[in-house]
């Protein structure tokens, strides 16, 4: 563990909380471009997030000590999930620690979690929209494992970093299993994040909302603390995706500062890219009903599992 | 040894004075437990030891009780004693009351249930095992009806010793197969005969046929969700949590250890019927109201996953790839610890619940974590733990499974080696949705507002049960933090097991690296370490930029000022989505409102296929086949007699 190693870790988990609302700020200014709206600015998600931390917590009576504690522990598990995932280099000391089948056991934990807070207070809303979150968690899961699995059956490792250093280092190679499990993520990735067709992120409509739902009865920096949480998830999910998809240009030398910074404006146009990309699906897609969902993330698990199964025919 | 006859001392001791609670609850219990505590310690220190060997000469002339304690038998006897202690002192809490039958005769059945366990671990002869097997069950079935006044109990029962019979005699038919024409029934000599492969084939699908239906496998697995909820709580902790061990301990004795050969292909067997059982009891699982039979369900899911372990072991050790059936091997023996320490957790837990609340259906429950924080909170534990989350100990045993599915890709038989990577993705979903059915669990029965205005009495448990709660919390957390101690016990088991184990790690103790040639590694502590620190200077910081006020208001539920606890989610609700989604499963029966009912009236009943496709027509057949017999059955003495007398001659004539 050398200090370069140290330093890269923290600077990850930095800037993963400091960029996660920038990055969600420009997914909506994209949004609001691509739909002809004047966009909002980059730095309303900031600004909703400080706000919200100088209010005062309304909390409703029948809530528990499990509500007030489980924004931390989402939070947390995020924050954790942010240093695990190879953004910016892959040398991590924290990541001997966790491999990816703990990283998705982490998101699952935050998601456990932010749903039995949503069940706490008692609400209509608050169990519904825990009910549709674990209906779309136990399908959107597995699928993420399959994909996982798929790109730790071609580097024979289940440490992200090494996945990732196995795939940036090697001569590029088509690899029709990881296109097929490309497309798995990317639906994984928008039910995940609560994005449309699965959930609108803009939406306070009840019947239809998911995510939104569990977070009704927060207030102040509880919400705070949620939100950026959200934003912290979506980022988290995007270098996931980077990682395993186009792992190209993250820092794999141990102790080489040059390619450390060389890595940061890589990351900045990667996002850029993928917020937009995210934007323009969310535009040309319609929202779901609830009852289709589950059809959508199977279709996500088979995908995946058929990038595994093309995998072991091709060997590739 | 001793120990577990001072089981049997502690039981006959409840007889003296089967009226007197107090003595048999607040001593008799105590002292089971820590009983236990000294079994789990001894065997835990003693697991590298040489086997010991001992021959009683009780029972039948020339046929004296074989002993042997070997590291399996300690391994599985640690089992028993660590989570049987917490067990003990619970139930020392719990049975306060008399209920159906007297303490000092449950007591007795308890500690003989216990002893008999010892005994089937420690066996070395199929006399000894089938005796200790026999007592295994009838006093579980004793137990079972304890609350023999209720007819559906009555039942429960029934069908609890028919399963366990059907069993018993299929392991009966493996023990005279095995012992392959030599007539000696000690294991010894059953490890000594060569079996022809076809009748080492039966022998072992005999011995899982029989071993499965104790251990609750699909599609033998009808007594559990009838049994579990009809034993009053640490019962059902102990059959769920111990006593299906014993049928794993079994399988595993007769695979690795007495038949002495297996062929690849046998694995595939209990790797279908364990994926198929794993993803049948969860989706079970997620829809059931009663708490008891979610629990039970569950169950037959962790069973599930055990079974597959051992599939993949059979499969590892037929090609011979040593390293991964240690893994696979390993995995197994700790996914059934953790299923011990949880599943026993999670049954005291609901034994709380029903004693404080007298309600087992799921919709009349709820809010429980005001009225009973020390039982919401140490049962959360178990539930994280259930459904695989990090750091806990359930997913430790996942982990390592799915790491031994993921190297199966090398196993050198094509097409098995293309399927084997595919069970994984069923491993995967099956613990996705385990997480669903433990916030469905949590949640419904803990958080949100009391569904009923009698829950407002509830109250928490006793002492003594919190520190039966809290001494199996510990464990989930001792088993999830220390997993390379675990793992480094497991391989010495593992090592006796199959001759073969896991090359010792050059990690780190705090670190957990199965096999050193693959990169993958895991550290509970320090991924423990880390949430608790980021999470306490998430809440440090916030406090001290910001500030810390709160006020308190009525829910806002978008703004709808009547709500009252009816509108929450049910259990039936929150098992809508997996009902629709996996409706091929099920058989549903509804009973919907019309728009002109007076009184409408919502009704869902799902039943278990299985039952109604394999079991149902068994009975017609059964009575079919007894008919035609009927006619040898006279009913008169001097009949049967002459039957007796034409059986000895044929036989004399046979043997002559």
């Amino acid at each position: 563990m050398t200090l370069m190693e140290i330093l890269t870790q923290v600077l990850e988990v930095i800037a993963a909380l400091a960029a996660a609302p920038l990055f969600l700020g420009w997914v909506n200014q994209c949004r609001a471009w691509l739909q002809n709206r004047s966009a909002p600015s980059l730095w309303l998600p900031y600004r909703g997030i400080r706000k919200l931390f100088h209010k005062d917590a309304v909390i409703a009576e029948s809530a528990s000590p499990l509500f007030r504690i489980a924004p931390y522990i989402v939070f947390g598990a995020m924050a954790v999930a942010a240093a695990i995932i190879p953004s910016m280099g892959t040398r991590l000391p924290l990541t001997t620690a966790a491999d990816a089948i703990a990283l998705v056991g982490l998101l699952a934990t935050a998601r456990v979690f932010m749903s039995l807070a949503a069940m706490d207070v008692g609400t209509a809303f608050g169990t519904l929209g825990a009910r549709r979150e674990m209906m779309v968690g136990f399908l959107a899961e597995p699928a993420l494992l399959m994909v996982i699995f798929v790109a730790s059956l071609i580097s024979a490792t289940t440490a992200l970093p090494a996945i990732t250093e196995h795939l940036a280092t090697q001569a590029p190679a088509l690899y029709p299993s990881l296109a097929f499990t490309a497309i798995a993520f990317t639906m994984v990735l928008l039910a995940e994040n609560a994005r449309i067709p699965i959930d609108n992120p803009a939406t306070h409509l009840e019947l239809t909302m998911i995510h939104e739902a569990m977070l009704l009865e927060y207030s102040a920096r509880h919400l705070a603390l949620m939100e950026w949480a959200a934003a912290l998830k979506l980022f988290n999910y995007a270098c996931i995706g980077f990682a395993l998809f186009i792992p190209w240009g993250v820092s794999t030398g141990a102790d080489s500062p040059a390619a450390l910074l060389a890595s940061i404006p890589l990351l900045a146009v990667k996002l850029a890219m993928a917020g937009a990309g995210l934007a323009l699906i969310e535009t040309v897609s319609a929202k779901l009903r609830v009852f289709r969902v589950p059809e959508f993330l199977t279709a996500a698990f088979l995908l995946a599992v058929l990038g595994l199964l093309v995998h072991l025919l091709l060997r590739a | 040894m001793a120990l577990l006859a001072l089981w049997g001392l502690l039981g006959l001791a409840g007889l003296l004075r089967p009226r007197n609670i107090g003595l048999v609850a607040r001593t008799l219990f105590p002292l089971g437990a820590l009983c236990g505590v000294t079994l789990a310690v001894v065997a835990a220190v003693s697991l590298a030891a040489v086997p010991e060997r001992a021959v009683l000469p009780i029972g039948l002339p020339d046929l004296p009780v074989h002993l042997r304690l070997y590291t399996l038998s300690r391994f599985f006897l640690f089992l028993l004693g660590s989570a049987s202690a917490g067990i003990s002192v619970f139930a020392a809490g719990y049975f306060r009351r008399g209920e159906g039958t007297v303490p000092g005769l449950m007591c007795l059945q308890y500690h003989l249930f216990l002893a008999s366990m010892g005994l089937v671990l420690l066996a070395d002869d199929a006399y000894t095992f089938m005796v200790a097997w026999e007592t295994m069950a009838l006093s579980s079935y004793f137990l079972v009806t304890t609350q023999h006044g209720i007819p559906e109990i009555r039942r429960a029962g029934f069908l609890y010793l028919l399963m366990a019979h059907i069993g018993a005699i299929a392991i009966l038919l493996a023990f005279g197969v095995m012992q392959g024409g030599s007539w000696q029934f000690t294991f010894d000599a059953m490890r000594s005969a060569h079996l022809a492969p076809s009748w080492a084939a039966a022998a072992f699908l005999l011995a899982l046929l029989g071993f499965g239906a104790k251990a609750g496998l699909v599609p033998m697995h009808v007594w559990l969700p009838e049994a579990h909820p009809a034993a009053p709580s640490p019962v059902s902790a102990l059959m769920s949590g111990v006593m299906l061990k014993t049928a794993v301990y079994g399988v595993l004795r007769v695979v690795f250890d007495l038949l002495g050969q297996s062929q690849w292909w046998w694995g595939l067997v209990p790797l279908a019927l364990g994926l198929f059982s794993a993803i049948y009891g969860v989706v079970f699982a997620a829809v059931q109201t009663d708490m008891k039979r979610l629990l039970a369900y569950s169950s037959i899911e962790n069973i599930g996953i055990i079974f597959t372990a051992l599939g993949l072991a059979i499969v590892f050790h037929g090609v011979g790839m040593p390293s991964l059936e240690a893994l696979a091997l390993i995995a197994l023996l700790y996914h059934s610890l953790n299923h011990a320490f949880i599943k026993s957790l999670l049954f005291l837990g609901t034994g709380a619940v029903l004693h404080s609340t007298g309600e087992r259906n799921l919709g009349r429950l709820g809010g429980l974590i005001h009225r009973m924080p020390w039982v919401a909170w140490l049962t959360l534990v178990g539930t994280l733990a259930m459904a695989g989350l990090p750091p806990l100990n359930g997913f430790v045993s996942e982990w390592l499974l799915l790491q031994s599915f993921l190297f199966a890709q090398e196993v050198p038989r094509a097409f098995v080696n293309m399927l084997l990577p595919m069970g994984a993705a069923i491993v995967a979903l099956a613990a996705a949705l385990a997480g669903y059915v433990m916030v469905k669990f949590f949640g419904v029965i803990f958080l949100g507002q009391p569904r009923e205005p009698a829950l407002a009495h509830a109250h928490d448990a006793g002492g003594l049960e919190r520190i039966g709660l809290a001494w199996l919390a510990l464990g989930c957390f001792a088993l999830g933090l220390l997993p390379s101690h675990v793992i480094g016990a497991l391989r010495l088991v593992s090592a006796q097991l199959s001759g073969h184990t896991l090359p010792s790690p050059a990690a780190p103790w705090w670190l957990l690296v199965p096999l050193p040639d693959r990169q993958a590694s895991y550290s509970a502590l320090v991924f423990f370490v880390a949430i608790v620190t980021v999470v306490l200077v998430t809440i440090l910081a916030v406090g001290y930029f910001y500030h810390r006020r709160v006020r308190r208001a009525a829910p806002w539920d978008c703004g709808f000022a009547r709500l009252d606890a009816r509108m929450q989610d049910t259990a039936e609700g929150f098992g809508q989505p997996i009902r629709n989604i996996f409706q091929s499963f099920f058989a549903i029966e509804r009973e919907l409102p019309t728009p002109f009912d007076r009184k409408p009236r919502y009704r869902i009943a799902v039943a278990d296929r299985i039952w109604s496709v394999l079991y149902e027509p068994l009975g017609p057949l059964v009575q079919k086949v007894a008919n035609t017999f009927a006619w040898l059955q006279q009913g008169r003495i001097a009949t049967y007699l002459l039957y007796s007398f034409m059986t000895l001659v044929v036989l004399l004539a046979l043997v002559l």
